[in-house]
């Protein structure tokens, strides 16, 4: 396919977002924004206990209060048999889904669900859920995840075995799966290194910590349709968990998405849809859900700690000979960390003779992992990152240098097999090296103020999965663009300049609509970087589609063959048979009499996915005394294909940073021995705000994707993979010491100085 | 049922009175009593700044506040910043400079930063930030937002 980039007159442009002024003005609709008249409001009683069975529940109490209609508990909910559904990017077990929903006969984690109530105000479903009486017995807990592998360990899930090893076992087990990817000789490789390198590193759960908590309203109708409206990522994804978890049929729910207050992932699940469909089942009225700030980081997101074994080798010439890794991450409560794409993306900028890659997804008493931006990856790259900043200084190679001798290429094979189509990586390693930031001098410590410079690159595959797009010619010669993809950070802005491009049209004159489960064909979920490459490429289609019928329209009313008749620039014309011409929106006011409306439409699965690669720069000062780092200039690059709206792609890459900073600094979920989560709120679970940040420079590389016909790759997710292991790698320069555990936060960093110079 | 208590107030500019259980927070109040669903919920422990509103001429969290206490009051919220067909210098700055992503916490930033800009015209970036971290964004890393609010203050400056 051929990227003809001179050609673009509005992909590249930055437009003012179509969405933007509803935004500004408090008039965009959001899940919890949704009123029905005679609407109940719903709440969720939750489990204070990290793991116990529930020995009988008592909901006479909370039935009685006046204004309560209806109780909830997993008698409600059919009982499913166990099996695997491919869902996107993580694989769904419907029995699991709806244990997670409801908790069964056992409570796995402190905020797993128990109860739901339904009245007529939140403040009377708040005092009922109260009121219902749960007897448990407490059962032994672990939430470590080298705990949890232990043979004594206390067990989730009794029917768990492992899948993925090489012999059939029959044990009772937390671990879900294993996989190991493996080639060379790992031997051979270590012997012939000069250096070699070995740690071990942990890293915290944390929540993608989006601001608007999940919410959800179910309307039940008799005829047995059911419309939810939801913060979702994926309409379709969420009507199809919910058929799923109820055993019903996905086409008896429509979904509406609502606009969405961030997901990073976290809004792929569902949690609260199925609950608000029964209680209005039963009450036959309007239901709306909306979780508290603290039900959402104790029952729904995070991602998984992890704990993580790095060793690698070098030459003297900076090549890697060997480089083994093995991880363990927490699942949660239910089978599903992200540990296989930690796998497949750790050690994938590095071009590998001799690597052994081990996996292991552990069950804890911990809330059930979700996606979250480019799921696995980070933590997996806070240890190799680092190891690999390690062998660069040892070896007296600057570390730009060492990635420029060991980085991927086009034709490389990753560490799961599959060579790499065209790539920049190395391009992102070339921009970071020629960037401002890193030729300007390196940060000098003062008195008291410790700084240094750290580097860290990350890599993320990106998705394609399946997306509908209809391009409707409206009566005035402009176009509306409807698609099933929900608009997490601007993607209504680039659909709509894709489809201006192709059609030679203005942004503006295009209208973009995120459309409900009825009203487009099905298109999964926003994640995985997708939207702009595989909704792009499906609205691509569908401006051509509708191209197409244009000329065949305006083929009739000239008497002419289509294949006579081009479209360029917003005009059709011929010059066969003399010479004639028509805008867009002359010939629009014309269809009635030329064939009738133009509906341009096209669905898509693109295989063309262009894998993304990013290499960060971070300069941070130290204070040795309260262990406290500050950001002082930060730099980020990336291959972005071809950035169609570059503010929206630049701000993809500034937050993943602050992301990845609040990851790398602060961010943690503090479980007390009792196995409750101690920092259920935005005071303690401490995300960076503007004053913890400076600007955030960018470097936009464009390396076209060849499987795409603007050239687009998905930009959303690796940004947040570099950070920690720059930040790590900054503050080794700072101060010596090369930090193990994630977050780095001021106690841990006080406690690594402090061993440094007991050392000495 | 709880007794209702009857509360006269001013909400942008305009007289307006409701009826409102003393339990219920201003927050639920704007949303659910006058159906002013621009000021957003995202914590309800006055942590992150969505449901900002300027009451009296101060920044407050409106779930932080009662809707009783709002009895003779001046409420300002996000719907009171656009003037009939023209979006207010922040507002268009914001759109300008793409400082808003998902937008949840989009009205609150705004409402922060119409706070700050009364008190101080002419902040310097530092003082920007400072005005604006009782406000958490998830999306954008925060650069664009303190971006369109120089620039904003800048335009109202007449610079």
């Amino acid at each position: 396919m051929e990227v003809q980039e001179h050609k673009f007159k509005v992909i590249g442009t930055r437009p003012i977002r179509h969405d933007g002024v509803d935004k500004v003005t408090g008039r965009a609709k959001y899940g919890a924004d949704i009123s029905l008249p005679g609407m109940l409001h719903g709440r969720v009683l939750r489990s204070p206990h990290a793991h116990a069975r529930i020995k009988s529940i008592d909901t006479s109490a909370a039935l009685a209060l006046p204004g309560v209609k209806a109780v909830l508990t997993s008698e409600d909910f059919p009982k499913l048999a166990a099996g695997v559904v491919a869902m996107g990017e993580l694989p769904m077990n419907p029995r699991y889904l709806s244990m997670n929903l409801m908790a069964q006969d056992k409570v796995l984690y402190d905020g797993h669900a128990v109860a739901a109530v339904a009245a007529t105000s939140s403040h009377i479903a708040e005092e009922a859920v109260k009121l219902i009486k749960v007897e448990y017995e407490l059962l032994p807990h672990v939430q470590n995840v080298l705990d949890a592998m232990k043979d004594n360990a206390p067990i989730l899930l009794p029917e768990l075995r492992t899948s993925g090893t090489p012999e059939k076992s029959d044990k009772e087990t937390n671990i879900a799966s294993q996989l190991r990817f493996a080639r060379g000789d790992l031997e051979a490789g270590f012997k012939a290194a000069a250096v070699v390198v070995e740690h071990e590193f942990d890293t915290a759960m944390v929540h993608q910590g989006y601001i608007e908590p999940h919410n959800a309203v179910a309307q039940y109708n008799t005829d047995g349709q059911t419309t939810i409206w939801t913060s979702t990522q994926g309409a379709f994804t969420a009507r199809d968990q919910c058929a799923l978890a109820l055993d019903i049929p996905a086409s008896s729910i429509k979904v509406v998405p609502a606009e969405i207050g961030g997901g990073f992932g976290g809004k792929i699940g569902i949690y609260l849809e199925p609950l608000a469909l029964l209680l209005s089942k039963k009450t036959g009225k309007p239901v709306k859900l909306i979780m508290s700030r603290a039900d959402v980081l104790r029952a729904t997101g995070p991602t998984s700690g992890s704990h993580i074994r790095v060793k690698m080798g070098a030459n003297k010439a900076g090549k890697i000979t060997a480089a083994q890794v093995w991880m363990a991450y927490e699942a949660g409560a239910f089978p599903g960390s992200p540990v296989g794409a930690g796998c497949m993306t750790a050690l994938a900028p590095y071009d590998l003779e001799n690597l052994q890659i081990d996996g292991f997804d552990v069950l804890v008493n911990k809330p059930k992992t979700a996606a979250y931006r480019a799921p696995g990856s980070t933590n997996a790259a806070m240890g190799t990152e680092t190891v690999v900043d390690e062998l660069a200084e040892k070896l007296g190679i600057d570390p730009l240098e060492f990635r420029r001798i060991n980085g991927a290429k086009e034709g490389t094979a990753q560490p799961a097999g599959p060579k790499f189509p065209r790539i920049g990586f190395l391009e992102t390693v070339e921009a970071i090296k020629n960037s401002p930031h890193y030729q300007s001098p390196q940060p000098k410590s003062g008195k008291g103020k410790l700084k240094g410079r750290g580097v860290a690159s990350g890599f993320w595959f990106n998705a394609g999965f399946q997306s509908s797009a209809t391009v409707n010619i409206n009566t005035d010669g402009t176009a509306s663009v409807v698609t099933g993809s929900t608009d997490i950070g601007g993607t209504r802005a680039s659909c709509a300049m894709i489809a201006a491009e192709v059609l030679g049209l203005k942004a503006e004159e295009v209208h973009p609509v995120v459309a409900d489960t009825e009203s487009i064909g099905h298109t999964d979920m926003t994640g995985g970087s997708r939207v702009t490459f595989a909704t792009g490429y499906a609205v691509y289609e569908a401006a051509q589609d509708a191209v197409n019928q244009l000329k065949q329209r305006a083929a009739t009313l000239w008497k002419a063959k289509p294949e006579e008749v081009v479209y360029q620039d917003g005009a059709v014309s011929r010059t066969t048979n003399g010479n004639e011409s028509m805008t867009l929106k002359e010939l629009a006011g014309k269809l009635p009499r030329a064939g009738g409306p133009v509906a341009g439409r096209a669905s898509v699965n693109p295989r063309g996915v262009g894998p993304a690669f990013a290499t960060h720069v971070v300069d941070v000062e130290v204070d040795p005394e309260t262990g406290k780092v500050e950001i002082l200039r930060y730099t980020a690059t990336q291959d972005v294909g071809k950035a169609v709206h570059p503010s929206y792609v630049e701000g993809q890459m500034q937050g993943a940073v602050a992301q990845g900073v609040g990851w790398a600094l602060n961010e943690e979920y503090f479980y007390d021995e009792k196995g409750t989560l101690r920092n259920a709120g935005f005071l303690d679970y401490r995300m960076p705000t503007c004053l913890d940040l400076p600007m955030i420079e960018t470097i936009l590389v464009e390396v076209p994707n060849p499987g795409h016909p603007i050239g687009v790759r998905g930009v959303g997710e690796v940004p947040i993979i570099p950070p920690p292991a720059a930040i790590a790698n900054a503050i080794y320069r700072a101060v010596g010491v090369r930090m193990t555990e994630l977050p780095m936060s001021p106690p841990r960093l006080c406690k690594a100085i402090a061993e440094k110079s007991a050392k000495k | 049922m709880a007794n209702k208590v009857h509360v006269e107030t001013t909400l942008n500019g305009e007289a307006v009175e409701f009826l409102c259980e003393p339990r219920q927070s201003l927050l639920e109040v704007l949303r659910d009593v006058l159906g002013f669903t621009g000021t957003k919920e995202g914590c309800l422990t006055g942590d992150c700044g969505a449901c900002s509103v300027i009451l009296d001429g101060r920044i407050s969290c409106s779930c932080l506040v009662l809707g009783v206490e709002a009895q003779g009051k001046n409420i300002q919220t996000v719907e009171g910043l656009a003037q009939a067909d023209k979006l207010h210098p922040l507002q268009q700055k914001f759109l300008e400079h793409a400082a808003l992503q998902c937008g949840i916490c989009t009205p609150g930033f705004l409402v922060a930063a119409k706070a700050l800009l009364d008190r101080n015209p002419n902040p310097t970036e530092h003082e920007v930030r400072y005005g604006l971290a009782g406000n958490l964004c998830r999306c954008t890393g925060y650069d664009k937002i303190v971006r369109a609010v120089l620039d904003a203050a800048a335009v109202m400056q007449g610079r």
